[in-house]
């Protein structure tokens, strides 16, 4: 059964580094100097790669087939300057919306909202991400 | 009282576009290491094509990246608050993606201007590969 709406997962760490944001700021390329050294602020789109941070389980299943699983969305909220260097966030994921449309072809394109929230240690909310995955239509009996 | 005077950017203002790429399936390894991503979709081009893709392509998060980079350049690293793509085409090597950007709207908060903005990633077909919306707080 798929978790419902206000389903959450597992606090984890992330934890912000410098070398990790360097590599980051050169795979997007970009020489700003604001990714680079020991104050470095993290890129727009760089929470992303806190996933890997993420224990087995400690992430939400929405629960859609993987083969047929799409990225359509995806936000970054700042409440402040974007998070720096050093710092140590607390990241956990909770499912913020479903819902189905019809797919182009027939069947249900099912939809999931993730939301991300990445707290300091003092605990302010100081960053938010938020994923719309999709889960294309099955395909159809008896389709070409 | 102070007066924060005239907005720092007027609506419809438009950032010089850049091109990035072509892209290389080197980049997409890159943006592998660097996000974690390593669904071999992306750096594998066997596997690519045995399940039936013409070659590799881009995570549709480097994309993004590349149009953040983009965005900050523009308007500042620091003064990002929000940054939301949406993922319309795939994009694969030797596409070279050019970025553009707008003003489209601005609003005065307390501690400054809000500027929010419309960015894309064009294809070197024209297509559209990612759209974003992005604020910027602008201090006085």
């Amino acid at each position: 059964m798929d978790a419902p709406v206000g389903a959450h997962g597992t606090e984890y760490e992330v934890v912000v580094e410098r070398g990790k944001i360097q590599e980051f700021a050169a795979a997007m390329q970009s020489e700003d100097p604001a990714y680079r050294g020991p104050d470095a602020i993290v890129p727009p789109t760089f929470l992303t790669s806190g996933a890997l941070w993420a224990p087995d389980g400690a992430r939400v299943n929405v629960g859609f087939d993987r083969r047929r699983l799409l990225h359509g969305q995806q936000e970054y909220v700042f409440h402040g300057p974007p998070p720096q260097a050093g710092q140590v966030l607390r990241a956990i994921e909770r499912i913020e919306d479903r819902y189905e449309k019809p797919g182009k072809r027939g069947g249900l394109m099912r939809f999931a909202v993730v939301v991300t929230e990445y707290r300091a240690e003092d605990g302010t909310l100081v960053a938010e991400g938020r994923s719309t995955l999709i889960e294309t239509a099955p395909r159809q009996e008896g389709a070409a | 009282m102070t007066d924060i005077g005239r907005p720092p950017l007027d609506v419809g203002a438009q950032a010089p576009a850049r091109d990035f790429g072509p892209l290389t399936t080197r980049m997409f390894a890159r943006y592998a290491g660097a996000s974690g991503d390593f669904n071999p979709m992306h750096y594998d081009d066997t596997l690519a094509r045995s399940a039936g893709y013409p070659s590799v392509f881009s995570q549709g998060m480097h994309s993004a990246a590349l149009l953040a980079s983009y965005a900050v350049d523009w308007l500042g690293a620091r003064n990002v608050r929000r940054f939301g793509v949406r993922f319309q085409e795939q994009v694969w090597p030797g596409d070279v993606l050019t970025c553009s950007g707008e003003v489209t709207a601005v609003e005065r908060r307390a501690d400054g201007w809000l500027v929010t903005t419309g960015l894309t990633a064009t294809r070197s077909n024209g297509g559209v590969a990612v759209s974003a919306s992005a604020d910027f707080l602008l201090a006085t």
